[in-house]
């Protein structure tokens, strides 16, 4: 009888279920996102300006390590300066992955959000953020041309952020093992590797790019011209790679720490990450890890600081966008995080003299063959409008497959 | 008339009322939620910007029930949290049966406190001291098995021993020492001892215990994610997913939900949810 009356309940509970999904029916999601994208973006206005007083209060989703106030570490602040000038105060929050920051913003709560290319276009199509007007952040004229005004962006002509910063996802080696540093991604994907069961590639949907830049060098015949826009041939031949990779994967990393002491310590001999990662590695025991950006190219990140849509602290957004963007906060982000800034000015202003040429953030050169992350939409990217591209959607299923086999 | 008169004339009143405020915060803060849970597999997705689109599809779920990457991964799930029960199981008797019948009275309440201990050490500092200890070129060398579905269930076990073992010591103490004496004299060997005075009222305290590592062993993503090497279980499915598809991780979530339902009906027959 007992187990009559519990079956009853599990029942009943799904019975209630199956009337709120008849309920919501009816009605829409309320989402004017353009499936697929590459369509025109919701309607939105920009700022007008002009930028006037703060209003009070400002609230910050970011990377960690882009919007340090001081709790992480006493001497690391460029918040409290930003709250004493504009009277703005701050509070931040930080996530660990696009997808998170993507979620967390879409609740409304934030302000201002540090974007990667992967996550900005999902928020422009999904209509939370706003066109920036980016005349009205002066600091902005100073960014590198090379990352103004990209597909990551700036959508249908219109700026929707301002660019932090950028870098490569690198060949990361034991140097030990390694005594002359590789040229290539070939020990991270071909069977026969010397580094078998001891690589460690990003565990996230958007590594399939990765797959796809290495498919560009060993495979032109897919014709590959960018690795974000993959149609199904394409696709399939860079999970097919994937595949074919996993025997040799000891661990798929999310966390720098941890792929930084596997390197250090010869768990690991390559992976695909960081020079953050090398650099946290390298403090506790110098010259362990090693890193390079391998003759096929790689994938990158370029990040973009983008304001909610309806935001009621508008003037304060503006205001922050242009603190962060500044030569010497630019250059203190940069130095912190490990990344190449996107003020040219904040050259200048590091503490390491060498930082710029470490990461590489003048040399045009270095760039042409990183690929940013960007979200694969069904209008391919790349331009072409002859075949249907595979959605980002579909990357996230065919890697969760891909982890689960 | 008073409250108090009211209420001495409807008995039926006063159960309602005093029932009322906990039903109503299960209702809503449970039931309700996990209604949600299960609607929300039935709905669907905008494939680019992640919004829920409020239109009935069984997609979601007939891709979970039908996809062999899934089902393999419940499978793995299921086997992990039925390998960390039984391994629990197997470590948890002898402790406690040494605990409640052979250690003097003085020394037991030390060693309980020693077996809940663990329990105020954080999650996180326990499994990093697992992925330092099973490290393939870490303390154990050669002999560590490395990270791999061994070294999940044994993290996994070391984490859930207490809950294990204060069940079947409960159980176990509401004997004596002195039933086992009293079968001797009776003529009973030791194991038709066992089998008969101490065995069943280990049943149901085997299973008031298992109740908590399976389900606790079902739901974890972390572990796997530390000890596990390139493995996967049934949370990280639903973590990688739930951001760009909610439905489909609702979906997903359901399975381990439906698992524990079965489990605890199950259970249920032999009385052990009444010695939680």
């Amino acid at each position: 009888m007992r187990v009559m009356t519990a079956a009853r309940t599990v029942a009943l509970i799904g019975a209630a279920g199956l009337v709120l999904a008849a309920c919501g029916g009816g009605g829409s999601g309320g989402a004017p996102g353009a499936p697929g994208g590459g369509a025109a973006p919701p309607a939105a206005q920009a700022y007008a300006g002009p930028v006037g007083q703060g209003e009070g209060k400002l609230s910050v989703l970011a990377w960690p390590g882009y919007a340090e106030d001081g709790s992480t570490d006493p001497k690391v602040d460029w918040v409290t300066p930003f709250e004493q000038a504009t009277g703005c105060q701050v509070t931040v929050k930080t996530f660990a992955t696009s997808a998170e920051a993507v979620q967390l913003f879409s609740t409304g709560e934030y302000d201002v959000v540090s974007a990667s290319g992967d996550a900005s276009l999902r928020l422009v199509y999904g209509d939370r953020v706003q066109p920036v007007n980016t005349g009205l952040v002066p600091n902005y004229a100073d960014v590198i041309p090379d990352l103004k005004d990209k597909p990551w962006n700036t959508v249908a002509g219109q700026n929707y952020g301002v660019p932090h910063g950028r870098g490569a996802n690198l060949l990361l080696y034991n140097t030990a093992a390694n005594p002359t540093p590789p040229t290539s991604w070939k020990n991270m994907w071909d069977p026969a590797s010397t580094a078998k069961g001891k690589i460690s590639p990003y565990d996230d949907a958007i590594y399939i790019a990765d797959a796809a830049v290495y498919l560009m060098s060993t495979k032109p015949e897919l014709g590959i011209k960018n690795p974000y826009a993959l149609d199904k041939t394409q696709f399939d031949a860079a999970v097919a790679l994937l595949q074919q990779q996993k025997p040799l994967v000891a661990e798929y990393w999310a966390d720098v720490v941890k792929q930084g002491q596997g390197l250090a310590s010869g768990a690991l001999l390559e992976g695909q990450g960081w020079q953050l990662t090398a650099n946290l590695a390298n403090s506790s025991a110098a010259g362990k890890v090693g890193t390079t950006k391998p003759s096929e190219g790689a994938t990158g990140w370029s990040d973009t600081w983008m304001v909610k849509k309806g935001t009621a602290n508008i003037n304060c957004s503006y205001l922050w966008l242009n603190h962060v963007v500044s030569p010497q906060v630019n250059a203190q982000i940069a130095e912190y995080f490990g990344e190449a800034p996107a003020n040219t000015k904040s050259c200048a202003l590091t503490t390491n003299k060498d930082h710029c040429t470490q990461y590489h953030a003048q040399e045009t050169g270095f760039w042409d063959n990183v690929y940013y992350w960007t979200t694969p939409v069904e209008n391919c990217v790349d331009g072409r409008t002859d075949v249907k591209c595979i959605p980002y959607d579909e990357w996230v299923k065919s890697w969760t497959q891909l982890r689960s086999s | 008339m008073s409250l108090a008169a009211v209420l001495h004339r409807r008995p039926g009143l006063r159960l309602t009322g005093l029932l009322t405020p906990a039903l109503v915060w299960l209702g809503l803060f449970y039931v309700l939620p996990i209604g949600f849970l299960l609607a929300t597999a039935f709905f669907d997705t905008d494939s680019f910007t992640g919004r829920i689109t409020y239109s009935f599809t069984t997609d979601n779920v007939v891709e979970v029930l039908t996809e062999p990457a899934y089902l393999l991964t419940v499978l793995r799930t299921v086997g992990v949290a039925v390998g960390v029960t039984l391994l629990c199981v197997l470590l948890a008797v002898p402790l406690a049966a040494y605990m409640a019948l052979v250690a003097s009275a003085r020394s037991r309440p030390v060693l309980v406190a020693l077996v809940l201990t663990p329990l105020w050490a954080s999650y996180l500092v326990k499994v990093y001291a697992w992925r330092v200890l099973l490290a393939p070129e870490g303390p154990l060398g050669g002999l560590s098995p490395g990270y791999g579905w061994v070294a999940v269930v044994v993290t996994l076990t070391y984490l859930w021993l207490p809950y294990m073992v204060l069940p079947i010591y409960a159980g176990i103490s509401s004997m004596r020492g002195s039933f086992l004496e009293a079968a001797a004299d009776l003529g009973a060997r030791p194991w038709t001892a066992f089998r008969t005075v101490v065995l069943p009222v280990l049943g149901p305290a085997v299973a008031a215990g298992s109740v908590f590592t399976f389900s606790l062993s079902l739901g974890d993503y972390i572990s796997v994610q530390l000890v596990g090497g390139t493995n996967q279980m049934l949370g990280n499915i639903v973590y990688q997913t739930f951001s760009t598809d909610l439905p489909f991780a609702a979906a997903v979530a359901v399975l381990p939900l439906v698992v524990m339902a079965f489990y605890l009906l199950t259970i249920r027959r032999t009385g052990a949810l009444g010695r939680l």
